[in-house]
């Protein structure tokens, strides 16, 4: 498929919707739809309004249109050995780099080097009246306004629709080296308490299934100095980094209930009766199996963070908002949104 | 141009006796400061071009204090100005004629290190350098490191996203917090963030990071600290000329070199910095780089040599690596006293915060260069290479009719120059009371109204720093009128700073 613009066919059927208060449901390359509320409304579909816009490898910084395939916008990149730092999952092909930005998902670098929204520079959106709006711009620093750009991040699309999206990039690291070894998930979230404040060329850390996963990468004589300290064997292949990423490990593939527990990345383990994934060095936990949603959601605000249900029956996947907060929420809404045009109801009822 | 007060006028005067009267009997003895003479210490921040006396000064020491004091204020439709160290470069504490300033010094403490989680707990006005004292004792620092961080306090550099000669590697303030305690003007508590990753529902930490004081009284602070990393080197080098330099800066980051800081001075603030600090500057160069590496010993090694041979093939005219800490600290004391330093060369400077895409850094060098001398005032530029946020500043004398005005039209060409290429008009000094003219070259009419919006949501009175960071759309469009008719200003009364 070849890049196009559809930028004003996306801002006239905005314009439409609005007119009509009809809810638009925004799809771009269909792999996110969950987490996420059901949404009732026509599909407004951004797959087609891709491409890159700008690239200047001495910048570290492209600009592309939401539809963007994040593989289309990674071969690229990999040409000049850059990367997108927070490493969006692709669960699919069609994965783009809008729908990443819009569901805020970071890979495992996550901890080590910022999540989808620390990457945002700036971005180019219709908000829910149809009126085209640019926030941000593409420099690193850049404090005039509001910043209206990270805000649009992980707002699934609730507040404008993204129609191209600046983003920060790093160089790809020099060697990359896999280190594994078997232990008790108590004994691995030590391991990871004792890596956090040490200057360490640190990627991803992991549990799964008794085995802890550290990753390193920098400089070559820096990460088999930091290998030799860690200990573990080395693991020749790092598809396993990629799969966690992709979210296609078999752990993922076969959960038919799937929580996604975010927490300070000290908290003891979830102790719940189902199969759990370390991450983030501790600030992702991953369950899989039948849990009592109620159960995990006052585990997870008892050790002080909040969990999401990725897959499985649910009315609210997104942890409750208390009533100041999501009054606050509703508020902000109505500035971009003021007839619940885009994708409503998708993050919370009342949004 | 800029008028020095905020642009809404004062809401419905408050009778200044009362007002006192009922703030004193809400917070302890000597809270409440009235007397000219005691106002006259916060009159205006670290831009002491504006200055504006409050109608009362409050300290308190505890959440539940700051809140009386914003229900009394809402009650009585009284803005505040919530003040953290008053280190500010845009007027964004400058306070309100019929308002109160909300100063939160006494929020002094350091509620908590967290050295396995790598966090810290820290009321508002605790100063920037304290947090990574505190921290230093688990081999741990916080990252963002503002000129003024010896005195400037995280409430104040999340209000403000403050950045830093490090931030190209290790983020802006905004990526350094995890959560933060606000008050909403009416009062109300929230807590943005939280130490867990990816807080549900919308992103409000990001919002509130830059947001100027606008929309919420923030009381607690947590944020990330990292390793201290075990190596740091620095690097200088100089050239014939100030583009060939930006072509250096550019060859390091295209060979996927992130320092930990790039730093760049053009001959003139070279000059005052060696003459100011005596780092040892080459003071007969065009432009000169600084460029720190850090991470293990291998890591710096290896950078170095590679740092090295970029910049000898960029046309480098001389390599120094500082031999010592010691020398590495003296190296950096000139850059980082190149504002004052640039400062004794004329009675007055003005200080500009563009940011530019990198690969435009020559134009704009050449742009200013030319304006520079059609104006016929001098500009010395400072410039965060890395991260393409560009100081210029603008040596003046306001003592000599109409060149203040000259000055400020200088600096507005050089933003507007700015956000032509790409950039921005304020990289991390904030818009303040100081850009708000500079606003209206970047955005239009329809962000600017989500931006009055996205307030009236969290502040729906307006009273909380009222006028500051967001111009109206009417001075906007009186701004346009001004550049259509050029040469005559309209209003010639009023004061332009």
């Amino acid at each position: 498929m070849g890049d196009a613009d559809l930028g004003e066919q996306i801002r006239e059927r905005i314009v439409e919707a609005h007119h009509w208060g009809r809810g638009l449901r925004i799809v771009a390359g269909g792999t996110r739809e969950r987490p996420g509320r059901r949404v009732a409304g026509e599909e407004l579909s951004l797959g087609a309004h891709r491409g890159i816009l700008e690239w200047e490898p001495s910048e570290l910084v492209l600009r592309a249109r939401a539809g963007t395939p994040v593989l289309e916008i990674e071969a690229a990149l990999a040409t000049e050995r850059q990367m997108l730092g927070f490493e969006p999952p692709r669960a699919a092909e069609t994965a783009t780099i809008g729908g990443a930005v819009a569901t805020a998902q970071s890979g495992p670098r996550r901890p080590f080097a910022g999540a989808a929204r620390d990457f945002v520079l700036g971005v180019g959106c219709i908000d829910g009246t149809g009126q085209r709006l640019g926030f941000g711009g593409r420099v690193i620093k850049n404090v005039a306004g509001y910043d209206i750009s990270r805000l649009m991040c992980g707002a699934h699309g609730t507040l404008g629709v993204l129609l191209d999206v600046a983003i920060r990039l790093l160089p790809v690291p020099e060697c990359e080296q896999s280190l594994v070894r078997e232990c008790e998930p108590l004994q691995a979230m030590q391991i990871m308490n004792s890596l956090r404040s040490r200057p360490l060329p640190l990627s991803g850390a992991a549990w799964e299934a008794g085995l802890l996963r550290l990753r390193l990468e920098g400089a070559e004589s820096a990460v088999s100095r930091a290998a030799r300290e860690l200990g573990g064997d080395a693991e020749a292949d790092a598809r396993w980094w990629q799969e966690l990423r992709d979210q296609r490990l078999p752990f993922f593939r076969d959960a038919r209930s799937l929580w996604r527990v975010a927490l300070p990345p000290t908290a003891a383990p979830l102790a719940l009766d189902a199969a759990e994934l370390i991450d983030w060095c501790g600030a992702q936990r991953w369950l899989s199996g039948d849990v009592d949603a109620t159960l995990v959601r006052a585990r997870a605000a008892q050790l002080g963070g909040h969990a999401t249900l990725c897959r499985g029956a649910t009315d609210d996947p997104f942890h409750p908002l208390a009533p100041g907060m999501l009054a606050l929420q509703q508020r902000l809404k109505r500035v971009f949104d003021p007839r619940r045009v885009l994708n409503p109801g998708r993050l919370y009822r009342e949004l | 141009m800029d008028t020095p007060s905020p642009e809404q006028p004062p809401a419905a005067v408050a009778d200044a006796a009362t007002l006192c009267r009922e703030l004193r009997a809400l917070l302890p003895p000597g809270a409440v400061l009235s007397s000219p003479s005691e106002l006259a210490p916060y009159e205006c921040d670290g831009l002491s071009a504006y200055r504006q006396r409050p109608l009362a000064v409050v300290i308190p020491r505890c959440v539940e204090e700051v809140q009386a004091v914003l229900r009394l204020c809402s009650a009585r439709g009284v803005p505040v100005v919530a003040r953290g160290a008053g280190t500010g470069l845009s007027g964004g504490a400058l306070p309100h004629a019929a308002g109160v300033l909300l100063v939160m010094a006494r929020f002094d403490r350091i509620l908590s290190v967290d050295p396995a989680a790598c966090t810290a707990r820290v009321q508002p006005g605790v100063r920037n350098l304290a947090i990574s004292e505190a921290a230093a004792p688990h081999g741990l620092y916080y990252a963002p490191d503002p000129s003024s961080q010896i005195a400037c306090s995280i409430g104040g550099n999340v209000a403000e996203n403050a950045g830093g000669v490090h931030c190209l590697k290790y983020g802006l303030t905004v990526h350094n917090v995890l959560a933060a305690e606000i008050l909403l003007m009416n009062g109300e508590r929230l807590t943005l963030g939280g130490e867990g990753p990816d807080s549900p529902g919308y992103d409000l930490l990001a919002l509130l990071c830059g947001s100027e004081g606008l929309l919420g009284v923030i009381v607690e602070v947590t944020v990330r600290l990292l390793a201290r990393p075990p190596c740091a080197r620095l690097l200088l080098a100089t050239f014939d000329s100030p583009v060939r330099a930006g072509a250096a800066v550019a060859s390091i980051i295209a060979a996927g070199i992130v320092p930990a800081g790039l730093e760049m001075m053009d001959g003139l603030a070279i000059r005052a910095a060696e003459a100011f600090a005596h780092a040892g500057y080459p003071t007969d160069a065009a432009a000169l780089l600084l460029c720190e590496l850090d991470g293990t010993e291998e890591e710096c090694t290896g950078q170095l040599m590679r740092v090295e041979s970029l910049l000898r093939a960029g046309g480098a005219t001389e390599l120094r690596v500082a031999a010592d800490e010691a020398e590495r600290l003296r190296l950096w004391s000139g850059r980082k006293s190149a504002f004052p330093a640039v400062g004794r060369l004329a009675p007055d400077y003005y200080c500009m915060d563009g940011s530019i895409p990198r690969s435009r850094l020559g134009d704009v060098l050449e742009r200013i260069a030319v304006l520079s001398s059609e104006y016929g005032l001098p500009v010395a530029n400072v410039f965060h290479a890395g991260d393409g946020n560009l100081h210029p500043l603008i040596l003046y004398d306001a003592g000599k009719p109409g060149e203040l005005q000259r000055t400020e039209e200088l600096g507005e060409k050089i933003l507007a120059f700015c956000v032509e290429v790409g950039g921005t008009i304020t990289g991390e000094h904030g818009v303040g009371v100081e850009k708000l003219g500079a606003m209206c070259l970047q955005f239009g009419a329809a962000e600017l109204e989500r931006f009055h919006a996205v307030k009236e949501a969290f502040d729906p009175a307006g009273l909380l720093n009222p006028g500051k960071a967001v111009p109206t759309l009417a001075r906007c469009a009186e701004g346009r009128r001004m550049h259509v008719h050029g040469g005559e200003l309209p209003f010639p009364g009023i004061e332009r700073f």
